[in-house]
C-alpha cells in the first residue's frame, strides 16, 4: 500500500496503480477518453490530465503510476482549462451532425462535453476530409475519428490481426490499414472489435436496416427471421435492463411485432450443428485411428471472423476446419427448401434475415458457398445494435411485450444449443452429444458443464477418457479425447501455429473470435467489457440449466429433420445444404485469385 | 517479378539482387527487438525508396503487421514511398535565404518542372525537396542539386541551371 493524497483526501491505495485507477477506488472520477478499462492505456487524448505537485507539466492520469506521497489534483482552473481547450481543439476537427450521427446519445465525446462543462467551440479552422470505406461487414469514417487508438489496440493487441494502425503523423494522421489500402484489400477478418470501443462515430457495422425496411414494407416476401443465441443475454441492454438479463420471450414477441412472418431460433440449427459435426468428428477420429488418415485436430467453424482469419493467415490448415456451415447459413438453407415446401411458399419469395451478435457474418452470407439452387441462404444479417435500433424504429414498446414462443418447427432447442453463445459453449454441446453416442452414458460432469473449459481465459483444455464404448465405437476404447477451447484471435493464431509446425496435442478445437466468444461479439451492446461479459456469459448457463432439454440429439424436431428430410447426418443432402468449403486468401488477399 | 527497376536513371539494375540484399538485411535484424527503422533505412538506402512489395516483405520477415511497418514509413519524412529523381533539388528555405527570395526561386521551380515539393518529375530526373538553412546563408538564396551548392540564385537562372542534368540524362531541357 501506499500513501496518496487527491483533492485533500488523504489515501491509502495498492501499489501498482495509475492516478486515475486510484481515483477511481476512491470514488473520485476523472474525466477521460481514450481511456479503456483493462484494454487501453494509451495517453493519447490527455483529456484526464491533473495537476501533481512538484510536477511541471499537467500529466495523463490513465498512464501515471501513483507513487508514495504524491499530492494529486483533479479539478484546479489549471487543470479545467487545460480540458476544456483540449476537447475545444477536438471538436475543431470533428464534424457536427451528431442529430444525424448513428452515435447521438451513445458517443462518449458527446457525454463528455456535458461532463466536463464545455458550451461553445471557440475554434473553427482546417477539417480533416470526410474519408468513408466500407466492406459489408465494417463502415469507417475517417472525418469522426479522435485518434484515441482504441480501435488499433482490439485489433492489434485483443485479436492479433493488425488490419489497421495509424499512418502518416501530425494533421494529416489517420487510422486505416496499411498504405491507406480499403479494409476489403487487407486482411481485416470483419470481427467488429473495432467498432466495440470506438468512443464515437467513426467505426460502425455497415448497416443492413434499409434493406430490411424494404422487405418488411413488401408484400410479395414471405419475411423469415431468426436469433443468434446470444442475443437474448444482450439486447435486453438496449432497452434499459442489467446487462445479464434473459429476453428470449420477449425478444420472439418484438420479431413479431416488428412484421416478421416467421420467427426461427438459430439455436435449432446449432443443436443440428452439433449433429453434423460430432458426426464429422467421429468419423476423423475412426479413419485416424484405424489407419486409413484423417486430418486432426478437427475445429469448429461457426464463427466466420475465425474462418477468415485462418484463411488469410494460415491457408495451410484449412482442412483442419471442420466442413458444417455456420448455424444460421444452415437455418437459412432449411427455411428455403425444407420450410419453404412444408409451408407452401416459393423460396424465391422468402426472405431471411439473420440476428447476429456478429459483423464478420455480414460478409459470411455474400460468400459464393453460402447459397443453394442460386439463392443466398441469409438474405440479410443484423446485428444485435441494428435490430435495437429496428425495434424503436418501428414503434414497438420492448419492455411491455409478453412472452412468446418461437415458431416450430426451426425453433426449438436444447440447452446445448444456448451455449453455443459463449466461450466453450460448442465444445460442451458437442462433448454431451458425442460422449453419449460413443458410450451410451450421460457426460460425466456436474449440471453437464465441462468445467476445464469454461470462463474467459484465453486458452482452456480438457481431456476425457473413453473407459468403456458401445460396440460400434470400440476404435475409441481406452482413447483419451484431447480438446482444447479458444475465444479472441490472438489465442486462436497461437494453437494454429502449434498446428501448422505439427505439434498440436488436440483432437477437437472450438475457436470462437471474440473474446469471451459470441456473447462479446462484435455486434453486440456497448459497452462490453469483462465484467458485462461475464454477467452475459452467466445468463446464457442460466438459460441451459433452465430448459428439460439439455442435449441437441434429444431435440425432437432435430429427429425429425433427418426423419423427414435430411436422412442421416453428414449425408448427401446434408453436405449439399448444411457444409461448405474454404477460400485460400493470403494476408492481402494474395492467394484468393489463384 | 519484373525485375528491372522501373526507376529511370536507377543504379538498381536488378532488382532481384536488391530484394536478396533485403532478405541479408531482415535476417541480420530479424530477431532484435525494435529494429524496424534500420530495416527501413538500410531497406531505403537499397531500393531510393520503399515501395508496396519493398514494406510487405519486411512486415513478413519481421513478423509485424504491414500497417505497422506503413505507419513507421508514412510518420517520418526521411521515409519515401514514391521512387525519387536522379537528382534532388534541395531549396533552401531557411530564414536568411527566405527573405532574399528563396520562395520565389521554389515557386518558379515548380512551375518548370510541373511538380509540388517532395514530388518527382515524370521523367524521373529531378525531386524537388525543401531545407530549412544548409548552412550557406552568405550566398543566400541558395539551393542544392545532389551536392552540389548553387549561390545567389534568381528565377531567370534557374532554366540554365538545371539543363546540364537533363544533357546528363540523356534528355533535351524542356524549359
Amino acid at each position: 500500500m501506499i500513501n496518496i493524497t487527491i483533492n485533500g483526501k488523504k489515501l491509502q491505495v495498492e501499489d501498482g496503480l495509475t492516478i486515475m485507477e486510484a481515483a477511481s477506488r476512491n470514488n473520485i472520477f476523472i474525466p477521460s477518453l481514450c481511456y479503456l478499462e483493462g484494454v487501453h492505456k494509451f495517453g493519447s487524448c490527455r483529456i484526464c490530465v491533473v495537476e501533481v505537485e512538484r510536477a511541471k507539466s499537467l500529466l495523463a492520469s490513465c498512464i501515471t503510476p501513483a507513487q508514495e506521497g504524491m499530492v494529486v489534483y483533479t479539478n484546479t482552473p489549471r487543470v479545467r482549462k487545460a480540458r476544456k481547450i483540449l476537447y475545444e481543439l477536438m471538436l475543431s476537427d470533428h464534424p457536427k451532425d451528431c442529430l444525424s450521427c448513428t452515435r447521438n446519445q451513445s458517443c462518449e465525446l458527446q457525454k463528455l462535453g456535458e461532463r466536463i462543462g464545455v458550451s461553445s467551440c471557440r475554434f473553427e479552422g482546417e477539417t480533416s476530409p470526410s474519408y468513408v470505406d466500407s466492406t459489408a461487414s465494417i463502415t469507417r469514417d475517417a472525418a469522426k475519428c479522435i485518434l484515441c487508438r482504441r480501435c488499433v489496440t482490439a485489433c492489434n493487441e485483443i485479436q492479433g490481426v493488425g488490419a489497421i494502425n495509424a499512418q502518416n503523423r501530425g494533421f494529416k494522421t489517420v487510422i486505416s490499414p496499411a498504405m491507406e489500402l480499403p479494409l476489403a484489400d487487407v486482411s481485416c477478418v470483419g470481427c467488429g472489435q473495432c467498432t466495440l470501443v470506438c468512443p464515437v462515430g467513426a467505426l460502425k457495422e455497415t448497416s443492413s436496416i434499409p434493406e430490411v425496411w424494404d422487405v418488411l414494407n413488401d408484400p410479395t416476401k414471405r419475411k423469415v427471421i431468426q436469433v443468434a443465441p446470444a442475443i437474448r443475454a444482450a439486447i435486453g441492454e438496449e432497452f434499459g435492463y442489467e446487462p445479464g438479463t434473459l429476453v428470449t420471450g420477449k425478444l420472439a414477441a418484438a420479431l413479431r411485432a416488428v412484421g416478421f412472418d416467421d420467427v426461427f431460433d438459430t439455436n435449432f440449427t446449432a443443436d443440428l450443428t452439433i449433429m453434423e459435426e460430432g458426426t464429422e468428428l467421429l468419423g476423423r477420429l475412426k479413419d485416424a485411428l484405424t489407419g486409413k488418415g484423417a486430418t486432426l485436430p478437427m475445429i469448429t467453424s461457426c464463427s466466420p471472423g475465425w474462418i477468415k482469419f485462418s484463411e488469410h493467415f494460415f491457408p495451410g490448415c484449412l482442412d483442419n476446419l471442420s466442413t458444417c456451415k455456420s448455424p444460421h447459413t444452415m437455418l437459412g438453407a432449411l427455411a428455403k427448401s425444407y420450410y419453404a415446401k412444408k409451408a407452401g411458399v416459393d423460396p424465391k419469395d422468402m426472405y431471411v434475415v439473420s440476428v447476429m451478435p456478429c459483423t464478420a457474418k455480414k460478409f459470411e452470407i455474400d460468400r459464393p458457398e453460402m447459397a443453394n439452387d442460386g439463392m443466398q441462404n441469409v438474405d440479410a444479417v443484423l446485428t444485435t445494435r441494428e435490430l435495437a435500433s429496428l425495434i424503436k424504429q418501428v414503434g414497438v414498446d420492448f419492455r411491455a411485450l409478453p412472452d412468446e414462443p418461437f415458431d416450430n418447427p426451426l425453433g426449438l432447442s436444447s440447452g446445448a444449443a444456448d451455449i453455443f453463445g459463449v466461450t466453450g459453449g460448442v465444445m460442451e454441446a458437442a462433448l454431451r452429444t458425442v460422449y453419449e453416442l460413443i458410450t451410451g452414458k450421460e457426460l460425466p460432469f456436474d449440471k453437464l458443464h465441462v468445467t476445464p473449459i469454461m470462463g474467459l481465459e484465453q486458452v482452456k483444455e480438457a481431456a476425457i477418457t473413453f473407459t468403456e464404448t458401445l460396440p460400434e465405437y470400440d476404435f475409441l476404447k481406452g482413447v483419451t479425447l484431447r480438446v482444447a477451447v479458444t475465444s479472441g484471435l490472438k489465442g486462436a493464431r497461437k494453437l494454429l501455429e502449434q498446428i501448422a509446425e505439427g505439434k498440436s496435442p488436440y483432437h477437437f478445437i472450438e475457436v470462437m473470435c471474440c473474446p469471451g466468444g459470441c456473447i462479446a461479439g462484435g455486434g453486440q451492446p456497448r459497452p462490453t467489457n469483462d465484467e458485462v461479459r461475464l454477467k452475459r456469459l452467466k445468463a446464457i448457463y442460466r438459460e441451459d440449466e433452465g430448459k428439460q432439454l439439455r442435449k441437441s440429439h434429444n431435440n425432437p424436431y432435430i429427429t425429425e429433420i433427418y426423419e423427414d428430410f435430411l436422412g442421416v447426418p453428414c449425408g448427401h443432402l446434408s453436405h449439399e445444404l448444411l457444409h461448405t468449403t474454404y477460400t485460400k486468401r493470403g494476408k492481402y488477399n494474395e492467394l484468393k485469385d489463384k | 517479378m519484373d525485375n528491372k527497376c522501373s526507376c529511370q536513371g536507377c543504379d538498381v539494375a536488378d532488382l532481384s539482387s536488391s530484394y536478396e540484399l533485403l532478405s541479408g538485411i531482415i535476417a541480420k535484424y530479424k530477431d532484435r527487438e525494435g529494429s524496424l527503422i534500420q530495416v527501413l533505412h538500410a531497406a531505403q538506402s537499397v531500393f531510393g525508396y520503399l515501395p508496396f512489395e519493398v514494406q510487405r516483405q519486411i512486415a513478413e520477415g519481421l513478423d509485424m503487421p504491414l500497417s505497422e511497418v506503413s505507419g513507421v514509413v508514412s510518420f517520418y519524412s526521411f521515409f519515401s514511398t514514391q521512387p525519387k529523381g536522379k537528382h534532388t533539388i534541395r531549396v533552401c528555405l531557411g530564414t536568411a535565404c527566405y527573405v532574399r527570395g528563396g520562395k520565389k526561386v521554389l515557386e518558379r521551380l515548380q512551375e518548370l518542372l510541373g511538380i509540388d515539393v517532395g514530388d518527382t518529375t515524370d521523367d524521373r530526373v529531378f525531386t524537388l525537396e525543401v531545407a530549412r538553412c544548409i548552412g550557406s546563408c552568405g550566398l543566400a538564396p541558395a539551393m542544392m542539386i545532389d551536392d552540389t551548392v548553387y549561390k545567389q540564385v534568381n528565377p531567370e537562372k534557374l532554366s540554365a541551371i538545371l539543363s546540364p542534368y537533363y544533357k546528363d540524362s540523356g534528355k533535351e531541357a524542356e524549359a
